[in-house]
């Protein structure tokens, strides 16, 4: 059974900390297999956002994986599978929208869905996703349009780096969103010349080529010296992953956040439930 | 296949591992490329409409190669009767069998040439030297490789691999007794163009490339910034072009759009500095040109790609826009790719090409899918999913452990019970994350990463428990 906020539960009890022209919009967040497994405070800060923004957050049941790992190694089939199962459990919903705190799941589901079920010949699921891709949105992506919903936001001050994942960039084309977020909570976003270049991730080539992945991420943190900024801000766990693994490893005094969590920490220090 | 190319017998994360330890190398690479992608962004922007101007280019050449053979037999009519010779090659061998044969039939013994991939990619220079005739590149960059018996590491610029210093050892002991090189670009330059010179002079033949050959007047486009490719054409009695099958447009209507973004695309120029325009050998009372002008069409596996999914590759106009972009061609250069054709369109191409060779099928691992090639194509060649296509292709043929290993898992996570103990499994082996590395997949990322650790609580156990 999937668990949906109640009213009490989005923020709405104190009428001050939600402006009077709010529309109750119902969300449904796909958490994916990073953030569940590895980064859960990522998920935890989404729907701490979400529901700032009075939205009523669900988390279907049952959901898995987007196959994106299978499907960028050339395994459609196996992608297809492990696809069907969050596909199916997403396409049940009737929520306005469908959240992915990773720009990439995002645009696996959007963009490649359709395309994969079409390959391995499961026409029914393509029309399926083609469906449901109107409705999904990456986090950052539906968080700024709606930001007045957010409310008061508490600066802390901070100077980031902002990395622009590829998939955002190129498939998704939102290269705003996230800037005019940082913006809001008050954050200095510095100068990187290499914002825009791949991290070297690129899911399992990490470890098919990973002299060339390491090489990818140190170019890009090397970029960030100059500024002398600690911190890299982005919206896909993976992402964040290998620079600040790359940075850990080569002792860069470098720390990463989702930017679900920079917004997160910049809430007004109240009752959220 | 060329000899000086390493694809055979290796591995491409062998290749790349090597080529990142390289930091000369990747300096170069770096400062090139980000030249020339700059250039494109800027020159570009010198139009009133570049995405128009990209999207008309792009029905060009799909509406050529929608028709190829037709235009290819008009082409091939229209510059015999300007009097070129033509040639067919169904494939490399029978390229250099070509060249070689005009060679021997034309008495020539002093060769020069200019840069040319398609003869890259069928190893004529060793062909011509097996058959004992002497041959000498022109382009610059060209001219260097041979010197050090290196093969070219960029579609448009060569050598961009070596720094000055590393040019100027090159060239030092090609300068007469007592003359000392310095590392000067532009002195660099001149010294090779006065010792060029005389081998212009010299030559009884000249091999060149072919851009673009333009069906309706039988010519053929030769673009280039050195003035090389002019004087290959002009100054020996024979002229040899060899042009890949698809290297050709119907009118020159086409040609004007795809010249516009040709070198803009690739050097960041608005037209590079020669464009030679070739409609057949000298004529009466012309003072300057060959007597005999040949055109060897090659194919060598490209009219296969017809009619499939792989037509798409044909529509490059080999600016090399994408290697400029590519975020892992700039870490590890043109080398490491193992073949003539690298970056992104080399890692499409190369399997597509060089099939006879079951290392090639690696090559589009080479790409994290980060799609910059695909912004930066001038003619929308969707390089992204024709890699994937081509990673599905492998996947068909992988062994039954890589098969397995995938099966297994998208068994375990199609079903959300086996999901979530998974996930379950790997917070309970935190303590072994350690341990883990030690496993092909995960030993791989933390030679050069820290292992991210699972949660001791996944999202979804949280999120159950009612705490959220």
């Amino acid at each position: 059974m999937a668990q949906t906020g109640g009213v009490e539960r989005t923020g709405a009890r104190d009428p001050a900390t939600r402006p009077a022209t709010v529309t109750r919009v119902r969300v449904s967040l796909f958490v994916t297999c990073l953030v569940d497994g590895f980064q859960p405070e990522v998920g935890v800060a989404a729907v701490k956002v979400l529901r700032r923004m009075g939205a009523e957050v669900s988390v279907p049941e049952g959901q898995t994986c987007c196959g994106q790992p299978a499907w960028n190694s050339g395994f459609a089939r196996d992608a297809a599978r492990v696809a069907a199962t969050s596909l199916d459990v997403l396409a049940a919903t009737d929520t306005d929208a469908v959240i992915v705190p990773a720009g990439s799941c995002a645009t696996m589901v959007k963009v490649f869905w359709p395309e994969m079920f079409e390959v391995v010949g499961d026409h029914r699921r393509a029309a399926a996703a083609r469906e449901l891709g109107a409705r999904v949105r990456e986090f950052s992506d539906f968080v700024a349009e709606h930001a007045e919903q957010l409310g008061e936001l508490v600066p802390h001050g901070e100077t980031v780096a902002y990395h622009h994942s590829c998939h955002m960039l190129r498939e998704l084309d939102i290269t705003e969103a996230a800037g005019t977020l940082l913006t809001a909570a008050g954050c200095e976003t510095v100068d990187w010349p290499q914002d825009q270049r791949c991290c070297g991730f690129g899911g399992l080539f990490s470890m098919k080529l990973p002299e060339t992945s390491v090489a990818m991420a140190d170019e890009k943190l090397d970029g960030l010296s100059s500024s002398g900024c600690t911190e890299v801000v982005g919206c896909d766990t993976s992402c964040l992953m290998q620079l600040c693994g790359r940075a850990d490893h080569t002792g860069r005094p470098i720390r990463t956040r989702h930017l679900a969590e920079v917004l997160a920490a910049a809430l007004p220090d109240e009752p959220t439930r | 296949m060329s000899g000086g190319f390493t694809l055979a017998g290796t591995s491409l994360r062998s290749r790349t591992a090597e080529a990142t330890t390289d930091d000369r190398l990747r300096a170069s690479v770096a400062k090139a490329v980000d030249r020339f992608a700059g250039g494109r962004v800027d020159t570009l922007a010198t139009l009133d409409d570049p995405d128009a101007l990209r999207a008309a280019a792009r029905r060009v050449r799909q509406d050529v190669l929608a028709e190829l053979p037709r235009i290819v037999e008009r082409f091939a009519d229209n510059a015999a009767a300007a009097g070129v010779i033509v040639h067919w090659a169904l494939d490399g061998q029978a390229a250099n069998d070509i060249v070689t044969e005009i060679i021997r039939a034309t008495g020539a013994t002093s060769i020069v040439k200019g840069k040319s991939m398609a003869t890259e990619e069928i190893g004529l220079n060793e062909a011509i030297e097996r058959a004992g005739a002497r041959v000498v590149e022109t382009d610059l960059g060209e001219w260097i490789l041979q010197l050090a018996g290196q093969t070219p590491s960029h579609i448009i610029a060569p050598a961009v691999h070596l720094d000055r210093d590393q040019i100027r050892d090159i060239l030092q002991p090609e300068a007469a007794e007592g003359e000392v090189l310095d590392n000067d670009p532009e002195r660099l330059a001149a010294f090779a163009r006065r010792t060029l010179r005389g081998e212009f002079l010299a030559a009884d033949l000249g091999i060149t490339g072919c851009n673009m050959a333009v069906a309706e007047s039988g010519s053929f486009v030769l673009i280039e910034n050195e003035g090389n490719g002019r004087l290959s054409s002009t100054l020996p009695r024979v002229h040899v072009a060899v042009m890949g099958v698809e290297r050709i447009v119907e009118t020159w209507d086409q040609a004007d759009l795809i010249l516009n973004l040709l070198a803009r695309s690739g050097t960041g120029q608005h037209l590079s500095t020669y464009t030679n325009i070739i409609t057949g050998p000298r004529r009466e009372g012309e003072v300057d040109g060959p007597d005999e002008v040949h055109v060897v069409i090659l194919d060598n596996g490209r009219s296969e790609l017809l009619g499939t999914e792989f037509e798409e590759a044909l529509n490059c106009i080999r600016c090399g826009a994408c290697l400029n972009v590519c975020p892992v061609y700039r870490q590890v250069g043109g080398h490491a790719y193992g073949w003539v054709y690298s970056g992104p369109i080399g890692a499409v191409l190369t399997p597509l090409l060089a099939g006879e060779h079951p290392e090639a099928a690696e090559l589009p691992v080479a790409s994290t899918l980060c799609g910059a090639c695909m912004d930066a194509c001038p003619v929308s060649i969707p390089l992204q999913d024709l890699l994937l296509s081509l990673r599905r292709q492998k996947a068909m043929t992988a062994d039954k452990i890589e098969k397995g290993a995938w099966r297994a898992w998208s068994h375990a996570w199609s079903r959300p019970v086996t999901f979530r103990a998974s996930l379950r499994a790997a917070a309970l082996g935190r303590p072994l994350t350690r341990l883990a590395s030690s496993l092909p997949g995960l030993g791989a990322w933390a030679d050069g990463r820290g292992v991210p650790v699972p949660a001791a609580r996944t999202f979804t156990e949280r999120w159950k428990s009612g705490e959220l």
